[in-house]
């Protein structure tokens, strides 16, 4: 396979669209580095309850503090742990889901694959995030036993950001589905295939061995614009109050107190505009990449 | 085998067969035809037999989000009556017996259906002296003007800054558009919504912070609930409009001496506007989910704060009958686009 020589030029016609490629590739960097060791690097003091609320952004506190007096960067930094392991891993999850769906629904073909498709086309239609608002409601309680049957009481405090990645992963596979189905559909009447079919290979080797490795470039794509996609949703959710729960903190959590503590009388502008500076800026960046890795790796546009 | 090939034929002039799968069209049209045989044009039409078949899958789908919400809300711990203070066992009873949630839950959801085909969506157990058919009469009009206003204006909109940044390629204009459009799209609306609201209302004073009532009220979150989707529809219309240009028949249209607003307003339109067609029905599920936040942010009295107030409260009529409501427009939104596609571009076959 020239797969190794192939995504040397696909980097390199990726460096070469320009600087804010690069500039949102860079964003991207730092913002990881920040989320993984931030936390870490700030002082002790900074991660306690104090008496300083709503204090403004100063040198001891960059971002200023929020209504229990927390450092609002320290916040930040920890939101965008939770919001990007969520982005990251439900993106995951709708991956594996699209591409295994994609693949049998274009292998497939003829009436499997217009009823699969139609299914498709059903749940776009309707308000995935809705029902999922009901599901996370009625699964909260089952998932936080079923995680404390599992071990440590330390693993139920993450059940709400468990079943967030779980259920926001099965929502957000469809654009996923329809891509990889449209490229099989594409793929599977060229020779190579055919070769493979009439040399008697089977139907898991074909899928597996000659369909899959041509979809990286394609599922990549889609994988890079599927995580900002999963963030948004998380804090759609958080915002509502029915994602991330306080003392746990996401960017959608964070935005929400901040909207919370706008008021006409005294405005508490910093509890708004870094959290959504933070999430808009990541947001951004994933978006402009994925838009330039479509250029260079998706063939049809 | 013969026999059924034959009454195929019969009420099957053009096309391929159009109904081997679909049992219930199949005896329907049978049915019809034998007993009122002035039916038999309506048959030949493909168009006919598919908005039928559509419709069908469309109470299927409604009947599923019905009974998906239903259970689900049943099946979360704790009971509408569990927050109030310690009750006696028999007034329990007795407030279950009142709002239908005496029973097993199958029975509860074969009696809720049992209503729902009479049109009684049921009793609300957060607003007790109101029923949910007076709760979502009250609170849907205004949902549905936020929710037309940002519909038009997404797709207005978009579709005005696609067109407009397609005929202007690789000019200063369009990279502008195209960015300022993924900013758009990459922002989420409750961070513009209170960012308007800064600048707009409290900083600026030129429109209402928020609240219902006069038409000054609307822009603010109209165009914060359709400013990602504005973007969104713009990027699509300009990407089909680019690969619609590149077509003979614009290269004639241009070749008659048409300017290029006609060749663009004219002649590829009707066809680079296809994908954002097919758009509408998931724009409006976007939409409709979008604005339950909105409505928060906006304080506006809509059916939207419902879904999330009923989930807090236990309150499974009332988020049932929302759902309902919403799902049945979508619904019959994408039955229309389903319909309206084939007719705007007849190379499309509208049976599959």
């Amino acid at each position: 396979m020239s797969n190794a020589a192939s995504s040397k030029t696909a980097w390199q016609q990726l460096m070469a669209k320009g600087g804010a490629t690069r500039a949102s590739l860079i964003v991207l960097a730092l913002v990881l580095l920040a989320a993984l060791f931030g936390p870490m690097l700030l002082p002790e003091s900074a991660r306690q309850v104090s008496a300083e609320q709503f204090a403004a952004p100063s040198l001891a506190h960059p971002f200023g503090t929020d209504i229990h007096g927390q450092d609002l960067l320290y916040r930040v930094l920890s939101g965008a742990r939770v919001s990007l392991a969520v982005g990251i891993a439900g993106a995951l999850i709708a991956f594996f889901i699209g591409t295994a769906y994609g693949l049998v629904s274009g292998y497939a073909g003829g009436k499997v694959d217009s009823a699969m498709m139609r299914g498709v086309e059903i749940l776009y239609a309707v308000p995935r995030l809705i029902i999922l608002l009901i599901a996370i409601n009625a699964f909260d309680a089952r998932m936080k036993t079923w995680l404390a049957a599992l071990g440590s009481p330390e693993l139920v405090n993450y059940s709400r950001i468990v079943i967030l990645i779980l259920s926001l992963g099965l929502i957000e596979w469809l654009t996923m589905a329809r891509i990889v189905r449209g490229q099989v559909l594409a793929l599977k009447s060229q020779q190579f295939v055919l070769a493979a079919r009439s040399l008697g290979q089977s139907h898991w080797k074909i899928l597996v061995r000659h369909l899959l490795p041509n979809l990286v470039g394609v599922v990549i794509v889609y994988l890079t614009l599927t995580v900002p996609a999963v963030i948004l949703d998380e804090s759609f959710l958080s915002f509502l109050g029915l994602g991330i729960q306080a003392p746990q903190a996401s960017w959608g959590s964070l935005l929400s107190d901040g909207a919370q503590a706008l008021n006409p009388v005294k405005s508490y502008w910093w509890l708004l505009a870094f959290p959504a500076a933070a999430m808009s800026l990541t947001l951004l960046a994933l978006n402009f990449l994925g838009d330039a890795l479509r250029d260079v790796l998706d063939p049809r546009g | 085998m013969n026999q059924r090939r034959r009454e195929e034929s019969l009420f099957c002039f053009e096309g391929p067969s159009i109904h081997e799968a679909d049992g219930l069209f199949a005896f329907l049209s049978v049915f019809l035809v034998k007993f009122f045989p002035f039916t038999l044009g309506w048959f030949a039409s493909p168009m006919l037999a598919f908005a039928i078949r559509r419709f069908v899958s469309m109470l299927l789908v409604l009947l599923c989000v019905v009974s998906i919400t239903f259970f689900l809300m049943r099946s979360a711990p704790g009971g509408p009556f569990d927050r109030e203070r310690e009750l006696l066992p028999a007034a329990k009873q007795a407030l279950e017996v009142k709002f239908h949630y005496n029973g097993t839950p199958w029975q509860q959801y074969t009696a809720y259906m049992g209503r729902l085909f009479h049109g009684d969506l049921g009793p609300s157990t957060r607003y007790r002296n109101r029923t949910v058919n007076e709760l979502l009469a009250q609170t849907l009009p205004v949902s549905a003007a936020l929710g037309a206003a940002a519909f038009a204006i997404a797709t207005v909109g978009g579709v005005a800054l696609g067109g407009w940044a397609a005929i202007r390629r690789g000019k200063p204009g369009e990279t502008a558009a195209m960015l300022a459009s993924l900013l758009a799209i990459s922002i989420p609306t409750f961070v513009t919504g209170p960012l308007f609201i800064l600048i707009f209302a409290l900083h600026w004073h030129w429109l209402p912070v928020g609240g219902w009532g006069s038409p000054a009220c609307l822009i603010l979150p109209a165009i914060t609930l359709a400013g990602p989707y504005v973007a969104y529809i713009a990027r699509l219309t300009r990407t089909s409009m680019l690969e619609v240009l590149g077509h003979d028949f614009i290269r004639t249209a241009r070749a008659k001496g048409l300017a290029e607003w006609q060749v663009v307003s004219k002649h590829a339109a009707k066809v680079a506007l296809l994908p954002v067609i097919s758009f509408l029905g998931p724009l409006a599920a976007n939409l409709l989910t979008g604005s339950i936040v909105i409505e928060t942010i906006f304080n506006i009295p809509g059916a939207g704060g419902f879904f999330v107030n009923s989930i807090q409260n236990r309150d499974g009529f009332l988020l049932e009958g929302v759902v309902i409501v919403y799902c049945t427009l979508l619904v019959i939104l994408n039955l229309l686009v389903d319909l309206a596609y084939p007719w705007l571009d007849r190379r499309i076959q509208p049976y599959e």
